[in-house]
């Protein structure tokens, strides 16, 4: 198992250099540092100093190396669109991106996984079709459609709850929260609905297709023919056989849901990483980017590493090895 | 071609296609749409991208059936007079352009990796699918992005099918990881199977036992898979077009008419939205109904 | 009195170019503590015959007609919770893949003891020892320490153990053990039969064996039932059966097994096959592929009727038949 661990976590660091060189990649080719800090006008002679003066005259890999070991330690260089930078512009807007993911998070697993279940176990219902036909319409909506429709519906229509923004935040040291004052959660609700949907209809379709499965093996048909009641089978034994793979798939979308967010961002002005993103986008403002896709892509290898290593706790064929016998 | 028609419909597929009125519904939606789109030049009442024609007094009015609406304008009128339904046929159109030919080039990519991958094996095999599970974990919107950025970045002033080009291409890298999953699992169980080995003993080529024995094998799943990604190509495209990184702003899609009706939204013109939103909505839901519609009736366990 | 009673049972699949007959009036009994072996090719109805009596017929398979009795009580018309408790309590099952019939994530420990507290009212202390005991009777060494593993911890041959064990865990009168040796080795098969034999003689339950292995029969039985298409071809105690089959297609099963002593350059066997569901010839389903057919054959279906000391559906002994009445 250690040797198991070991081999994942190479991996992962292999992947970051990875991600890391195609964002080095993105600073040396894409759009000219030094023409934009210095305007088009410049000499030849000023733009050999800058060149000199940001380290571009070096080899390709001593760049590269300065580049991993500025990475590391969270420095992107500045931003190339406001004067700031952009580790600091990542780190005032993180605090909203992931409130934003971990609530969209919570209200995608509560409500999708018994929908799953009880589409499952119950099919054919009026109920259920009814489940279906919805989880159809979740993935045929684009995430920013149905912000949209909710804005109108809930917050011009209804007046219920506000369109934008994140309302009342409380800091508490480096991080600020909006889950501790009402304002706050007033807002959160919308944007977090819109960025549940789409998971949700995809945890629910998993979850009862596995479900399906599970119910079609011979270890449940065994199970009936002992005479368990029907309680036992769907929820001691199906269920459990049903979570284990959808709890490592349902890791990974959740992951997802940091870069979804983008555009809830968007619909909802939610001053989150996302909107940073795309504004960087917009405007080529390629640290920024650059700063964004290594970020996600740590967390992305984070979760997979978490994920894997659930898959170890909770499958003990995976744990403990063949005894013999015969 | 008759024979192959009664033969079609007699099969089960066929049968299952007959006795479900939502795929036949779907299918229907999905056809009209297309006709459409195709030939949105004699099917729109105006053409939305006539400057000449627009009249800006007519600009912001409401639906037909509203009581300032007009019936020339039926389905109301954006900020600058264009004829919401002309300019969603119109903007219908290069969605399902976009949407068809990324997933073609997907399914293209995809299927050659995948046969060679499986085929040959080794370090090939290896790498691909490292690349593949490096891709998946990504979301597709992330991937997009980047590329959408990247393009424009390195090209700040655009031709028009450049933009085009890196659009499409951005939404076929996505895409094209599950059909090459897919098929390289397909070639790797065909492969070991007697047949193949006895094949490849003959000196028949590869290529040869590649398209005449694995492909066959796997049209039901790509085809399932395709149609499914359609409808999310077409999603992706809106969605790119919504945040300003899609299609260029001269020929507008579905998500671009979206986008320019999110400003109206406050001031209650909610047509110039909602319109182009149904219609995406509609274009995607018939697709995907006959996506499901289609696995349900390839899989022999569910019959 | 018979322990179990099955009286022209109809099994159909309604199937959208018609419906198919699977079974085709069966009839059989089984006494208390007897061992029957029901025999046949693939697609028989063998394993059709065990899942309706038990009640686990997949659907769209239905019982249409017909009748089965256990202790002189319907049990193919009760509604699920009253047959749940008849399941392994009163009637238990061994299915033929012990890799797949146990599941994966539990110890096999809480999979017989939640089968014992299913049915009997017992403690879960008493539960656990009474499950040991059972582990032990089937033979598993270290039983007090091998409860508490995993299935995939075991080998093949102490799997079935398992399912055996589990299988008695409730005590029931019958077992249906469906195919319990074709998935084995066959140095391992013997051990298994013999264990099943056993421990069934020990608790005086009846077995209903299902297999196409003669030889099994041979050792095993005391009764046997020959199915073809959905009938019963002919059914009578073992030794007759083997030595002086009755029906022209028990002949030709015992003349196709290859026999070690003897000089043979080719193999018997019965030409033709055993015709699909939905095109089984009138009359008498094997008339086609018989060698001893008449007219009679081809136009009446034969009922079982007394032929020597066993019981065959052939017009053959029609006439022993008449003239046993006279």
């Amino acid at each position: 198992m250690i040797a198991f661990v070991l081999r994942r976590l190479i991996q992962s660091v292999i992947v970051m250099i990875a991600v890391a060189f195609i964002s080095f990649l993105l600073f040396q080719y894409v759009g000219d540092p030094v023409s934009f800090l210095l305007g088009q006008d410049a000499t030849p002679e000023e733009v050999r100093e800058m060149r000199a003066a940001l380290g571009l005259d070096q080899p390709f890999f001593v760049q590269f190396w300065y580049f991993l070991g500025n990475a590391v330690q969270g420095d992107f260089g500045m931003s190339l669109r406001q004067a700031a930078k952009v580790s600091g512009l990542i780190g005032e807007r993180f605090p909203a991106t992931l409130e934003l993911a971990l609530v969209a998070a919570f209200l995608a697993l509560v409500i999708g996984i018994p929908m799953g279940v009880y589409t499952a176990l119950r099919r054919g219902t009026f109920m259920s079709q009814v489940f279906m036909a919805i989880s159809l319409l979740g993935v045929s909506l684009p995430t920013f459609l149905i912000g949209i429709l909710l804005i109108l519906v809930f917050a011009v229509g209804l007046g219920w709850f506000p369109s934008f923004g994140r309302g009342d935040t409380v800091q508490l040291g480096w991080w600020s929260t909006g889950l501790l004052t009402l304002d706050g959660w007033h807002h959160i609700v919308l944007p977090a609905v819109t960025l549940a949907i789409f998971q949700l209809t995809l945890i629910m379709r998993l979850v009862r297709a596995e479900m399906l499965e599970v119910l079609r093996t011979d270890y449940i048909k065994f199970a009936r023919a002992r005479g368990l009641s029907n309680r036992a089978i769907h929820f001691g034994h199906a269920l459990k056989n049903t979570l284990v793979p959808v709890m490592t798939i349902t890791g990974l979308q959740l992951g997802g849901l940091i870069a979804f967010a983008i555009i809830t961002e968007s619909v909802f002005q939610w001053p989150g990483m996302g909107l940073l993103f795309i504004q960087a986008v917009t405007f080529a403002d390629i640290p920024v980017m650059a700063a964004y896709l290594c970020l996600v892509a740590l967390i992305f290898v984070v979760i997979n590493l978490v994920v894997d290593l659930l898959y170890f706790v909770v499958d003990p064929r995976l744990r403990v090895g063949k005894a013999g016998g015969h | 071609m008759k024979k192959t028609i009664s033969r079609w419909l007699d099969s089960d597929v066929g049968y299952s296609f007959r006795s479900s009125p939502v795929a036949i519904g779907a299918a229907v939606i999905a056809l009209v749409c297309v006709f459409c789109a195709l030939f949105a030049g004699w099917v729109a009442p105006h053409n939305p991208f006539d400057l000449a024609a627009l009249e800006l007094g007519d600009a912001r009015l409401p639906p037909a059936w509203h009581a300032d609406g007009r019936t020339k304008y039926l389905l109301g009128t954006d900020d600058q007079g264009r004829d919401i339904l002309s300019a969603l046929i119109y903007g219908a159109r290069i969605s399902l352009v976009v949407g068809v030919v990324s997933v073609v080039l997907s399914v293209v990519a995809g299927v050659v990796f995948g046969l060679l991958a499986g085929f040959f094996g080794g370090w090939l095999d290896a790498f691909l699918m490292r690349v593949c599970d490096v891709m998946l974990s990504f979301p597709p919107i992330l991937v997009a992005l980047l590329i959408a950025g990247v393009g424009r970045a390195m090209f700040p002033n655009a031709h028009e099918t450049l933009a085009f080009g890196v659009l499409i291409l951005s939404i076929t890298l996505t895409g094209w990881v599950q059909y090459a999953r897919t098929v390289r699992g397909s070639t790797l169980v065909e492969r070991n199977k007697e047949y193949v080995q006895a094949a490849r003993v003959t000196g028949v080529a590869p290529s040869r036992i590649m398209l005449r024995h694995v492909l066959p094998n796997v049209t039901g799943p790509v085809m399932v898979l395709a149609t499914i990604q359609v409808a999310t190509a077409i999603i992706t495209e809106a969605t790119l077009s919504f945040l300003g990184v899609g299609v260029p702003p001269t020929s507008p899609s579905l998500g671009t008419l979206i986008r320019v009706g999110n400003d109206y939204i406050f001031s209650g013109e909610w047509w110039i939205t909602v319109f182009p939103g149904a219609m995406l909505v509609l274009i995607a839901l018939s697709v995907n109904l006959l996506g499901d519609w289609l696995r349900d009736a390839l899989n022999p366990r569910l019959r | 009195m018979s322990l179990l009673q099955v009286k022209d049972l109809v099994v159909e699949f309604p199937h959208r170019r018609g419906t198919l007959r699977a079974l085709d009036q069966i009839s059989f009994d089984i006494a208390p503590g007897e061992i029957l072996g029901v025999v046949g090719e693939s697609g028989a109805g063998k394993s059709l015959t065990g899942a309706a009596i038990i009640g686990l017929l997949e659907p769209p398979g239905r019982i249409a007609s017909g009748e089965i009795l256990l202790e002189g009580q319907r049990i193919d018309q009760l509604p699920f919770d009253a047959m749940r408790h008849i399941r392994g309590r009163k009637i238990g099952a061994i299915f033929q893949d012990p890799l797949t019939s146990l599941n994966p994530l539990y110890t096999v420990g809480r999979q017989l003891t939640e089968t014992i507290c299913a049915h009997l009212p017992v403690t879960e202390a008493e539960a656990r020892r009474r499950a040991i005991g059972l582990l032990q009777d089937t033979g598993i060494p270290a039983a007090e320490q091998r409860i508490d593993h995993f299935p995939h911890q075991f080998s093949g041959g102490m799997r079935q153990r398992v399912v055996i064990a589990l299988a008695l865990a409730a005590e029931p009168k019958l077992i249906v053990a469906d195919e319990p040796t074709t998935a084995l080795d066959v140095s391992i098969q013997a051990q298994i039969i013999q264990l099943l034999q056993r421990v069934c003689k020990e608790r005086g339950a009846a077995v209903m064996l299902i297999t196409h292995d003669m030889g099994v029969i041979a050792e095993t039985c005391d009764r046997v039932a020959v199915l073809y298409a959905g009938r019963v071809a002919e059914i009578g105690p073992v030794d007759e059966v083997i030595h002086q089959p009755a029906h022209p297609y028990t002949a030709g099963l015992m003349a196709s097994i290859p026999d070690m002593d003897s000089d043979r350059e080719r193999l018997n066997q019965i030409d033709g096959a055993m015709p699909r569901l939905n095109a089984i010839p009138p009359g008498c389903a094997y008339n086609p592929r018989c060698e001893q057919r008449f007219g009679r054959c081809q136009q009446e279906r034969p009922e079982l009727m007394p032929a020597g000391a066993t019981r065959a559906a052939c017009w053959l002994h029609a006439a022993t038949c008449l003239e046993e009445a006279r």
